[in-house]
């Protein structure tokens, strides 16, 4: 198959998707630290309440 | 400027397949963060002024849920309306119509912002406030962006019900419960978006004539337009004292709301006696900005007396009550 086939990504474009992966990366991992707080912050005191 | 450097790659269209062109600040304009920010506001104001408290950090986190839900509507608004965007001039450079960001972007876009926010809220806080936020959305998106809106001049007065639901959100998230005092906030907006609105329809009702949106000027002409802007906004005014007699509000409150009300009346009247040429524009124009800052001024006057604690004028009674 010659190497020209298919879709060739311009150089807007490559900038384009690589800022989009980035926010992407940035919103999962904001994501995640929410679901972090909200279990912290939902447990309060009772984190410490447990058989140690 | 063409982005396609030689043949492989045909230009973008809205609906064919290829690689997306949407940078990030796209996806940003999709949330339609004007609006989000006096969503925010409000369910700030709701938050703020419920009884109790939420824990700070689990308040940001309901404002953020809400703003992204809100965001969400936004999204799946335009991906909806993308055809008549196109035509009206304030709205053509949108993402969709731009052919920056194709529909399925959109809708995708917004279908997961909307799940991810109401899941979030309803975990952070209690699914009374999640519940509300989905209602939320599925009210703007469906019932006012999908069927009102193209359907009846009354579409902004029932579909304003989806702005105006934040500060119940943001009391809901609080205290688990809907009280009268949520409900007056939801009405006071509720009651001003119709004047709010069709001050904007005066100015831009050739842009809705030619979408095909039967906004009221188009349908039943300025005149009942400006009689119907009078209406609401003498029925807003006493509205928006209300809050100072169900212990949402002080002294402070109750002058300004009452002040504040008059000159809305003010500003209406205006828009109703000037009917032609650049003082009628001119009128409107002056009402539709004024009317911003009648809402935020209100909000803003209940945000700074709860958070410093000042005495609701009910105060004195609180033990009838």
């Amino acid at each position: 198959m010659a190497e020209e086939d298919g879709v060739r990504l311009t150089t807007e474009q490559q900038r384009q998707r690589r800022r989009r992966n980035v926010a992407i990366a940035w919103a999962l991992g904001a994501l995640v630290v929410l679901f972090w707080l909200v279990t912290i912050f939902k447990l309060g005191g009772n984190v410490l309440n447990r058989p140690l | 400027m063409s982005l396609a450097h030689d043949d492989h790659l045909d230009a973008p269209t809205l609906t064919g397949p290829g690689p997306s062109l949407a940078g990030v600040e796209d996806f940003v304009a999709l949330l339609k963060p004007r609006v989000m920010s006096l969503v925010i506001f409000t369910a700030l104001v709701g938050l703020v002024a419920a009884p109790g408290g939420l824990h700070p950090v689990l308040g940001a986190i309901a404002l953020l849920c809400v703003a992204v839900g809100a965001g969400a509507s936004g999204a799946l608004n335009m991906w909806w309306d993308a055809d008549i965007d196109a035509v009206m001039t304030r709205t053509q450079n949108r993402p969709i119509p731009a052919g920056r960001v194709a529909p399925g972007e959109a809708l995708g876009f917004g279908l997961l912002l909307s799940g991810v926010s109401v899941m979030l809220l309803g975990l952070a806080t209690n699914w009374l406030a999640g519940g509300l936020l989905a209602f939320t959305i599925f009210f703007y998106v469906v019932v006012y962006t999908m069927w009102l809106k193209r359907w009846t001049p009354q579409n902004i007065v029932i579909g304003g019900l989806a702005g105006a639901l934040p500060p119940m959100i943001g009391w809901a998230a609080a205290t688990g419960t809907v009280g009268l005092e949520s409900a007056t906030l939801v009405a006071i907006i509720f009651m001003w978006t119709p004047p709010h609105f069709w001050a904007l329809a005066l100015i831009k009702s050739e842009d809705y004539a030619r979408a095909g949106v039967p906004m009221l000027p188009v349908v039943a002409g300025e005149d009942e337009t400006r009689w119907q802007i009078l209406l609401y906004s003498l029925a807003l005014a006493p509205l928006g004292v209300l809050p100072a007699a169900i212990g949402l509000g002080g002294w402070a409150y109750l002058t300004l709301s009452s002040v504040a009300g008059l000159a809305f009346v003010g500003f209406a009247w205006r828009v109703y006696r000037l009917r032609e040429g650049v003082p009628a524009r001119r009128a409107a124009g002056k009402l539709f900005a004024y009317s911003l800052f009648y809402l935020t001024a209100l909000f803003a006057t209940i945000l700074i007396e709860k958070s410093f604690g000042v005495a609701a004028l009910t105060a004195p009674f609180d033990g009838w009550m």
